[in-house]
């Protein structure tokens, strides 16, 4: 008992809160490309670069928001690289992502000694941090304010249906006159964009100073939560709180004793146990894997669990 | 080494242009040059960066250096490259990796042995227990249905985590304040034959084992079918969730081989993130990925970025150029790679409809078929 109130009190709270910003963010980035077809893994480097471009902006100028815009630029830098190799020239969308994935790590830890002159972590006294509104930074609030807007979006407003209509039937959508690359590319920026705030959130929010491969697993975890909520936003919104109360957890637990390497896997193992829950479910309920969706170019594939992507039939 | 489909090579010239415009050649100029760009944008000057880099890989000394590091990312190319041959992304290399090692670690300091025995011990155990690891995420997906990309690298959290614990508490050497194991018995101590480590003629048997299986046995065939088209080849009758519970077992298992080698070869111990922080499962990955899943392609292209790797320490050492700049580079050669051999097989593909009677395409001129279906048609060489 005694251990349970030291675990979960109203404290706890706010420390979901900002755990939860940065993934909420790069989930729902992740989900406008599902809902386009894109297969979006390059999320955690989108991020990373987001984060290192907030210091940076933050640190060169003085203000924060000029980190933000330089996180919200870099992200959408590295998108448009997907977007290029991906929706213009058909490369593989996993391989390019993963690869995008692994170049932001080069990437940051070149540029943290070339423009910082650091090794493994950036902080100064000086550096500015964002503010907060009672106790959460501006991000976190649009964070949230995003999951409605981006739900009636999608449902409501005409972008939004021929969004997902280049998801779901791109040769329909083109016979309708639908620019299915235009929409591709707009989303994969989208993303970028958003993946650009959740590193800022990071590295100028949760904390303000930038460390070598700091999202630390963080873009593949909204990954999964893209494919638990089948992209839909309040269902990120869902699975994205999991994990960050699993991480405020964690570091509970610590506290409490259990080693901190232990405490630190904590929220993948319980993202892991969350996708196997919903597998089951989908398989059992629906017939099909989560997080399928539906796009040109891939043959159907019989088994659901033959891809991580598969066409609707 | 590599022909496009379009352009067999006939003559020695034709077989020059083909290499010329191959896409695995041109994505290498292409991040030597944006390369180039960075190192001017870093006050370096390109030339003498790139020359400190080959000479820090491959001068008088250092190319042991490089054969050391090219044993693990070859290994860990190859671990990834085996399910790849299916179209299989295995993106755990890293929990396997690690759990090969610790389990390596967990035997020598536990179970007594006599020398040959222990080793096989050892490595076995190592083996078997990325192997299983590998495993996991395989029947997941063919049970479940859950994702094998993501389940595979969500697993390596824990595992890493768990050997971090096991290697600070109950493996820890009270002698240092270090996170890392007391050093191995003797019988524990990967012996150096004639200059070469064992690590590296153990890794050579592997790679003589997977070209045998794949180019040589009806399994190899049925595995690059798979690749090709995996709806085609469960058609034909081939248990393809099978298959990929196998590959993933043998993927797995290579990287925890390797894992057990790297901890019983020099210093003899197991030091808390040495399998995690060089980046062998990562730079292996992309090493794969360049070879496009061949498996003399991955030794060759994990040789060649093992060399990047320790050329980049030279490079800093000579020009005060980060060393991170290899990873750039062998980041960048995959995002161009994946972009040109798909615009180069799009533009196959447009040719062939106009122009229908080419000859038909081999089954090996096919594509590497990765878990979103067929989009890289080419030069999969075999």
């Amino acid at each position: 008992m005694n251990v349970l109130t030291e675990l979960v009190d109203l404290s706890l709270i706010p420390s979901i809160l900002r755990a939860l910003t940065p993934v909420l963010l790069a989930a729902l980035g992740g989900a406008i490309c599902a809902k386009a077809g894109v297969f979006n893994v390059g999320l955690e480097g989108f991020m990373l670069v987001g984060a290192f471009a907030a210091v940076a902006g933050s640190w060169f100028t003085g203000s924060a928001w000029v980190g933000v815009l330089a996180a919200v630029l870099a992200g959408a830098g590295m998108a448009a690289l997907l977007a290029i190799a991906s929706v213009k020239y058909g490369g593989d969308e996993i391989i390019v992502g993963i690869a995008l994935n692994l170049l932001a790590v080069g990437l940051t830890a070149f540029l943290l000694r070339t423009v910082f002159g650091r090794q493994g972590t950036f902080t100064e006294p000086t550096l500015q941090g964002l503010p907060t509104i009672a106790g959460q930074t501006p991000l976190t609030y649009l964070a949230w304010l995003l999951v409605p807007v981006l739900a009636v979006f999608l449902r409501r407003h005409v972008w939004g249906f021929r969004l997902q209509g280049v998801g779901e039937a791109p040769e329909a959508a083109r016979s309708l006159g639908v620019d299915t690359v235009k929409y591709r590319y707009g989303a994969v920026l989208a993303s970028g964009v958003l993946c650009g705030l959740a590193g800022a959130q990071l590295s100028l929010g949760n904390v303000v100073l930038f460390s070598q491969n700091m999202t630390a697993g963080r873009g593949w975890v909204a990954v999964v939560a893209v494919l638990l909520a089948q992209a839909a936003p309040f269902g990120v919104l869902l699975a994205a709180l999991l994990f960050a109360t699993a991480e405020a957890l964690g570091f509970r637990l610590q506290g409490v004793g259990l080693p901190s390497q232990l405490a630190s896997a904590t929220p993948y193992v319980l993202t892991l146990i969350a996708l196997i829950v919903a597998s089951v479910r989908a398989r059992r309920v629906l017939g099909r894997a989560p997080g399928e969706v539906p796009s040109e170019d891939r043959p159907p594939v019989e088994n659901p669990a033959a891809s991580t992507h598969v066409s609707r039939e | 080494m590599t022909t496009t489909p379009t352009a067999p090579a006939a003559t020695p010239a034709a077989r020059a242009r083909a290499l010329l415009r191959s896409p695995i050649l041109l994505s290498i100029l292409g991040a030597l040059l944006l390369g180039s760009v960075m190192l001017l944008g870093a006050g370096g000057n390109p030339i003498e960066a790139y020359a400190a880099m080959v000479d820090g890989a491959f001068g008088s000394t250092q190319w042991r250096n490089t054969l050391i590091v090219a044993v693990p990312v070859v290994g860990m190319a190859l671990a990834v490259a085996v399910p790849l041959r299916a179209g299989v992304v295995n993106l755990g290399g890293e929990g396997q990796i690690v759990l090969g090692g610790i389990t390596a670690a967990v035997v020598a300091a536990t179970v007594d042995l006599p020398m040959p025995l222990s080793l096989v011990a050892a490595l076995s155990a190592g083996a078997l227990a990325g192997g299983l690891l590998g495993t996991i995420p395989a029947v997941l997906e063919n049970r479940l249905g859950v994702p094998l990309l993501v389940s595979s690298l969500l697993l390596s959290y824990p595992v890493v985590a768990l050997a971090s614990y096991v290697v600070r508490f109950p493996l820890r050497d009270p002698g240092t304040g270090l996170p890392q194991s007391r050093v191995f018995e003797e019988a524990y101590r990967m012996p150096v034959l004639f200059g070469i480590g064992l690590s590296a003629v153990v890794l050579a048997v592997v790679i003589a084992l997977v070209v045998q299986v794949d180019s040589r046995t009806p399994f190899g065939y049925e595995v690059r079918l798979t690749g090709h088209n995996r709806r085609f080849t469960e058609y034909a009758g081939v248990d393809v969730p099978r298959m990929v519970t196998r590959l993933m077992f043998t993927g797995g298992g290579i990287a925890g081989l390797i894992g057990a080698m790297v901890v019983t070869s020099v210093p003899y111990r197991y030091i808390d993130g040495a399998l995690v922080v060089p980046g062998y499962t990562w730079t292996g990955l992309l090493a794969a990925l360049l070879a496009r899943a061949n498996p003399l392609g991955a030794v060759a292209a994990g040789v060649f970025f093992a060399a990047l790797q320790v050329g980049g320490f030279g490079m800093e050492r000579e020009t005060e150029v980060p060393r991170e700049l290899s990873s750039i580079l062998q980041a960048t050669v995959i995002v161009i790679l994946a972009a040109t051999v798909a615009a180069t097989a799009r533009r196959a593909r447009t040719r062939k409809d106009t122009a229908v009677s080419e000859r038909p395409s081999s089954p090996e001129g096919g594509a590497v078929r990765t878990r979103t279906g067929t989009t890289s048609a080419g030069e999969v060489d075999s």
